[in-house]
């Protein structure tokens, strides 16, 4: 099987969608010329054309709500945000405007519009650039939400957002862009709303999605060498669509929760979740539910820092220890 | 009234502007006397919609806001009677005589208020939010400013299907001041987008005055963006038809965007809650019912073309009371939605169950 990066994946996913359906069109800032800020866009403006691939002025409320317009005609727009840190400025359109007209219209429209770009911190950019705003885009009826780990689920969950009739928003991760995997040739789709199990283990479950799979993976091997504690990893892939099944039957199976996930601890998607599985799965808990979050304050600036504000393999494990004991 | 203390009195030269007599702009001078009557028509419906809904509301019947649109009802009216197939419109809150206008049965416009199931958006949206993409109108938006990058996408929507049509995307004097409306002119200019941006200045955003929320004109900001514009009356259906028709056409022919304020006023306060002593005086309400009502200047116009005679006159409005009458008692005979009807409408996929591709609970408790 072919091994690719993360962002070639996404961008083979945008040129299948692109080719399939000719309602589709990609905008955003610097996607077409520039090739994307991060180059997953790379080369679609010369296959598919300046109507298709279109460069927009930086205007996030005005070119994602005129995305969502069109997405009541029927046009499939795939949006990137250059940072989904900029949503903050575009929050009316989109939290507004996408969620809520099929509701106020009484189920009369639908938007099948995506939203794309990174998510994350880690790159020393600062407060301003490194939100990670899957728990509050969740939190509005009406969206669905998808964090990728990998290139293989990065391909298939953007295909299936594309063809989604609800509007999705995709949150990649500029850490994960280089990140290689093995991707079929031949199409597939993940369905959205579909957890992973991305390693099988007895001891304890970390349910994590996004980045913090690498993270707890790394932490999972170490854990298993060092400290003969077999955990399984749950990627949840999606948040809303919530595979909380998956989560249960494997805290049926290890007992112990430890959730990891880049998010800042109040009301985070690991709240959500740890409130479900003490509601659904009381009984077969042998300890309270343990979070590893973001450390709770803006992203620092100071490079070496950083890495300790966020989840990492060291702090995973550490984590893990805590929720084993 | 003192409300505009900027405004630019030079307008802009536009074929229709040119032309004093707006009877006889082109558009206007192919009106068959059915046409005329049925402007008049829904203007009057409109009328009498609303001040049937404003007794419901205090009857208390009505949850929520109200916002009338007495007194503007020439601007909807015109504007969307010039509508084809492949025109789009989408406005703010104060949305009735939009709703009216582009055709929408009045009985459940009038159930959408009393919350019932039998609602145009099932009793889900209330009076600011209406819809009905049948007849491409596209709401009925709540937040000020808010639905006119949407009213841009619609035209784009026409524009990449390869549609000849356009958008009009409404909005008030207030909103001229929200940077979404900014955003939304640049996008549309930049790529030649065919909307029409109407902002129907009623003088007043709430209780502010324009001369207190606005620094320089409105409809001029367009140049900025290198859009053409417009300005003109909005108690005399036949002036903003008039004015409205080249700007649509070229929207429509060329697809350039343009920005067309269209001046107007409101006689109920900014919502039924508004008890309207602040900020403008009874004369100036009153001068403006008494010189300008845009029912009352077209009325007459049509008595002395000899297209309405008096009984004529007096049938429509019996027959709009009527319709007012009778949507009210649609609306109190209908059922309310059930709390299991909250969770629906709310994912297309959750009301498409057979076809539903992803998994996992999209609702949560
Ligand atoms: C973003 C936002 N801010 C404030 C409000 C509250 N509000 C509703 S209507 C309104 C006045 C708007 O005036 P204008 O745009 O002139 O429209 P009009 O009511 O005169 O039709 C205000 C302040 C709102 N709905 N949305
Ligand atoms: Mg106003």
């Amino acid at each position: 099987m072919p091994v690719i990066t993360y962002r070639e994946a996404v961008r083979h996913a945008l040129a299948e969608e692109l080719e399939r359906d000719t309602n589709v069109v990609v905008m955003g800032e610097e996607v077409a010329q520039f090739n994307g800020a991060y180059k997953v866009t790379e080369g679609l403006l010369a296959r598919f054309g300046p109507d298709r691939i279109v460069d927009t002025p930086i205007s996030e409320a005005g070119f994602i709500g005129m995305g969502i317009g069109a997405s009541m005609l029927g046009v499939r727009p795939v949006m990137e945000l250059m940072f989904w840190s900029f949503y903050s400025v575009a929050f009316d359109q989109i939290l507004n405007n996408a969620a809520n007209v099929r509701y106020m219209s009484g189920g009369q429209i639908n938007c099948p519009i995506v939203i794309r770009g990174p998510a994350n911190g880690g790159t020393n950019v600062g407060a301003t650039h490194s939100h990670t705003p899957e728990n509050v885009l969740a939190n509005h009826p009406g969206v669905k939400v998808v964090v990728p780990a990998t290139a293989y689920d990065a391909k298939g969950l953007l295909k299936s957002a594309i063809r989604d009739n609800d509007p999705v928003f995709f949150l990649e991760n500029t850490m994960l862009y280089g990140e290689k995997g093995e991707v079929p040739t031949e199409e597939y789709l993940i369905p959205l709303g579909k957890a992973d199990v991305k390693r099988v283990g007895k001891d304890l479950t970390i349910v994590t999605y996004g980045r913090c799979v690498l993270h707890s993976l790394a932490a999972a091997a170490v854990l298993e060498k060092e400290h003969n504690i077999s955990v399984e990893v749950v990627d949840l892939r999606s948040i809303r669509p919530l595979d909380i099944d998956t989560v249960l039957a494997s805290v049926g199976k290890t007992h112990r929760v430890l959730i990891v996930e880049e998010q800042k601890p109040f009301a985070s998607v690991g709240s959500q979740l740890a409130y479900m599985i003490q509601r659904e799965a009381f009984d077969e808990l042998d300890g309270p539910i343990h979070r590893l979050a973001t450390v709770d304050a803006p992203a620092i600036y100071s490079p070496p820092v950083e890495a300790e504000q966020l989840p990492n393999p060291q702090r995973v494990i550490k984590a893990a220890l805590a929720a084993m004991a | 009234m003192s409300k505009k203390p900027t405004a630019n009195t030079e307008k802009k030269a536009t074929p229709a502007a040119a032309v004093n007599d707006f009877a006889k702009a082109p558009i206007n001078a192919r009106l068959t006397k059915e046409g005329k009557i049925e402007l008049h028509r829904k203007m009057v419906r409109i009328r009498r919609f609303e001040e049937r809904s404003l007794r419901a509301y205090q009857a208390k019947k009505i949850g929520g806001f109200l916002h009338l649109y007495i007194g503007q009802e020439a601007v909807a009216v015109g504007c969307c009677s010039l509508m084809g197939a492949n025109d789009h419109v989408i406005t703010a809150y104060r949305d009735h005589g939009h709703a009216i206008a582009v055709g929408m049965e009045t009985k459940p416009l009038m159930a959408e208020l009393y919350g019932k199931s039998t609602g145009c958006s099932k009793g889900k949206g209330g009076s600011m939010h209406y819809f009905d993409p049948s007849r491409n109108f596209w709401g009925g938006h709540g937040i000020v400013g808010g639905q006119i990058p949407l009213g841009v996408g619609l035209a784009y929507g026409v524009k990449y299907k390869g549609l000849k049509g356009a958008a009009m995307a409404f909005m008030g004097d207030g909103a001229v001041n929200q940077g979404a409306v900014h955003e939304a002119y640049n996008l549309a200019s930049l790529w030649n987008l065919p909307v029409v941006f109407v902002i129907e200045n009623n003088g007043y955003s709430m209780g502010t005055s324009q001369a207190r929320s606005s620094a320089g004109a409105l409809a001029q900001r367009a140049a900025g963006y290198d859009m053409e514009w417009g300005q003109c009356n909005g108690h005399d259906v036949y002036e903003v038809r008039a004015m409205m028709d080249v700007f649509l056409t070229r929207a429509r022919e060329t697809n350039r965007p343009s920005t067309v304020e269209i001046d107007t006023y409101r006689y109920r306060g900014h919502s039924v809650a508004d008890p309207d002593n602040t900020y403008r005086s009874k004369q100036e309400i009153e001068e403006y019912r008494r010189t300008k009502d845009p029912i009352q200047v077209f009325q007459e116009r049509l008595l002395a073309e000899g297209v309405l005679d008096e009984s004529l006159i007096e049938k429509i409005d019996n027959e709009a009371r009527t319709e007012a009458e009778l949507t009210a008692e649609f609306a109190e005979a209908s059922p309310f939605p059930t709390p299991d009807d909250i969770q629906k409408d709310v994912y297309w996929e959750s009301d498409h169950p057979a076809e539903r591709k992803s998994e996992g609970r999209l609702f949560f408790d």
